[in-house]
């Protein structure tokens, strides 16, 4: 192994100054200061996986926006901008804005209530453990390999980039993870997710400042992309009409049904990952803000990411290509666009606030995969399929040393990933196939006191299956994706919409036909689980701009008002 | 227990005062062949500002000592 800032790399992006290294290292050093100092205090269940439940709205709300905003998606979909151009918002406006207050307003007052641990805690609750079963299987397995691929990806990143030893950036990365996350809790984790939240934006927001600044403003900016790429890349919808009219390959049915009401609102409304955040939450009126809190600064993201995607579009002397391509040295990638323009606009000291960006925003989404990873192995496999009569002492034991061997697992399955690199395809393929049936799971269970246990197991499982069947047939033969995504001038995101589409229609159809064809449960038992049968809490006599109901309408109005200015 | 943003306040101020400091430095001694572009803005003297002062308000405002009263 190699020390990073020592080992020479002659095609990195950029080179880090003195002040830079101080800055990364001041980063390491505060946020396991921050884990060693909240170790006292994650000495129950209650405080070690929920924080206690005493997080304020803001806090659980810029925590559950942190844990989604990886490096990975950073860089990730600022490549997408430049390669697609302005459509790549749509992942952060309708594929999310909606799906986040449908979260806050419709189904937090359930999982507050009921005062599960976890998402598939709830099912257990709603369907019974068969559901619970499959859902925390699913989850916990898939999390920790998602963990593992992003860490590989990441360490490649800051090899391509600053030219560090890839075992250097998983062990140090890794290791720190590991240890604020098991001495503290969830309350660590979700601390140091506050922090990376403003360092993202520290670090990053100076890109676009300084980039419209040189290009003369958006309506410039626009007219340069145009001259040089196409007007397409600058039009959020109007392109949208057909398959073939705008560089992503996919239409307004897709974006609009397929991402915005099924694959957003399975993420963001039943992934553990984020929703855990929620769950933390001090009371109910702060459940439900936190998700409105997070919508809005969602609303703002594309302003760090996707900006500078489009400003590379304008200002970058070279043009990208895609991974396929990429290769001969002074050639970058679509995924290069975030570094190359720190190191287009930021000189000492700056260079090492994006650095230690990218490295945050690494980190909060590790912490977050294993934090979640730990609470659902703990509650929903170890205590009742394994261990059930443990004190509370013992499964806070297990759930610090889950950490660890969680964080092990990511490593191994990161030198996986490294010796055989299909794998990393694999497994983000993977991971989508659980989200939209899971879901129509859960929503059918909040809202149609109808929807048995067997329904919903046997609904989860055929719409699951459903999804993997679609992603081999077009694996297998490729043109299947006309049939997938209805048109023959269908690209690989259409398949993603679709395939959600599908997916989330065989298991509402086959939860409805088999719930119909067994015993309902008693209204009694569905008491706090189900619409219709749960006295709602209310926020309380609050001031109307004090309501949860009031900011969602803000929220929304401006959703939709950035929608149609970008038309 | 310390809050949150006191720990937010201390990242920003000690992250802005090395960037203002590496900012004034290169104020004063110019490379002679700058590496980024609009380097005559010197946006590290004035981003490292901002964020000192922001920095200072939540170091301030969520002190330890102010928080416990």
């Amino acid at each position: 192994m190699t020390l990073p800032f020592a080992a020479v790399e002659p095609t990195r992006l950029v080179h880090l100054s003195t002040v830079d290294v101080i800055i990364v290292a001041f980063y390491f050093a505060l946020v396991l200061a921050i884990g060693f100092y909240l170790r006292g205090r994650a000495n129950t269940g209650e405080d070690f996986f929920m924080a206690g439940r005493e997080m304020t709205a803001w806090v659980a709300g810029l925590s559950f926006l942190s844990a989604n905003l990886g490096a990975l998606e950073l860089m990730g979909w600022a490549g997408s901008a430049y390669q697609y151009g302005i459509l790549a918002t749509h992942w952060y406006w309708i594929g999310a804005i909606p799906a986040m207050l449908f979260l806050a307003l419709v189904m937090m007052p359930f999982y507050y209530i009921s005062k599960t641990h976890s998402v598939p805690g709830y099912l257990k609750l709603r369907f019974g453990e068969p559901a619970r079963a499959v859902s925390a299987v699913s989850f916990a397995f898939m999390t920790v390999l998602m963990s593992g691929v992003n860490m590989f990806a990441m360490a490649k990143v800051m090899q391509i980039v600053l030219g560090w030893d890839i075992n250097f950036s998983i062990w140090v990365s890794a290791g720190t993870v590991a240890i604020y996350v098991a001495l503290g809790g969830l309350r660590s984790a979700i601390f140091n997710e506050v922090l990376q939240f403003f360092l993202i934006w520290a670090g990053a927001l100076l890109i676009p400042i300084l980039g419209l600044y040189q290009t003369g403003g958006w309506s410039n900016l626009k007219v340069q992309i145009a001259h040089r790429f196409s007007e397409q890349y600058v039009h959020l919808w109007s392109g949208l009409g057909s398959f073939s009219h705008n560089p992503m390959g996919i239409n307004w049915v897709g974006i609009v049904f397929g991402l915005g009401a099924i694959i957003s609102m399975g993420y963001w409304t039943t992934d553990f990952l984020v929703v855990q955040r929620i769950l933390a939450a001090k009371d109910i009126r702060s459940a439900e803000m936190a998700p409105i809190i997070g919508a809005g600064f969602k609303m703002m993201v594309p302003l760090i990411v996707i900006l500078p995607g489009l400003l590379g579009l304008a200002v970058l002397p070279m043009k990208l290509v895609g991974q396929n391509a990429a290769g001969a040295p002074g050639v970058y990638t679509y995924n290069d666009v975030l570094p190359l323009m720190l190191a287009r606009y930021c000189g000492p000291g700056l260079l090492g606030l994006g650095i230690t960006a990218l490295i945050a925003g690494f980190m909060s989404g590790m912490a977050g995969n294993v934090s979640a990873f730990t609470t659902v192995w703990t509650y929903d496999i170890y205590r009742p399929l394994v261990h059930n009569k443990g004190s509370d002492h013992h499964y806070v034991n297990m759930g610090r040393w889950t950490t660890v061997i969680g964080v092990l697992i990511s490593i191994g399955t990161a030198y996986l990933v490294m010796q055989f690199a299909s794998i990393m395809d694999y497994v983000q393929a993977l991971f989508s196939f659980f989200i939209a049936p899971l879901f129509g799971t859960v929503v059918l269970g909040m809202l149609w006191k109808r929807a048995t246990g067997p329904g919903g197991f046997w609904g989860l499982l055929c719409g699951t299956l459903c999804s993997i069947s679609m992603w081999a047939w077009v694996k297998a033969d490729p043109s299947a994706l006309r049939y997938v995504a209805l048109s023959p001038n269908a690209k690989a995101l259409a398949q993603d919409m679709y395939q959600a589409l599908w997916s989330f229609l065989t298991c509402v159809i086959v939860t409805v036909v088999v719930s119909l064809a067994t015993k309902p449960k008693a209204d009694a038992e569905l008491t706090g689980l189900v619409y219709g049968l749960t006295e709602v809490p209310k926020v309380g006599n609050v001031p109307l701009y004090q309501k949860p109901v009031f900011w969602a309408g803000v929220v929304g109005i401006v959703f939709l008002a950035l929608n149609i200015y970008f038309w | 227990m310390i809050s949150i943003w006191f720990f937010i306040g201390i990242s920003l101020l000690v992250n802005g005062l090395l960037i203002l400091g590496a900012g004034i430095y290169e104020y004063i001694h110019p490379p002679a062949h700058p590496t980024v572009e609009l380097f005559q803005l010197h946006a590290n003297a004035w981003w490292g500002g901002v964020l000192t002062v922001i920095g200072a308000m939540y170091c301030y405002f969520f002190s330890p000592k102010r928080t416990r009263a």
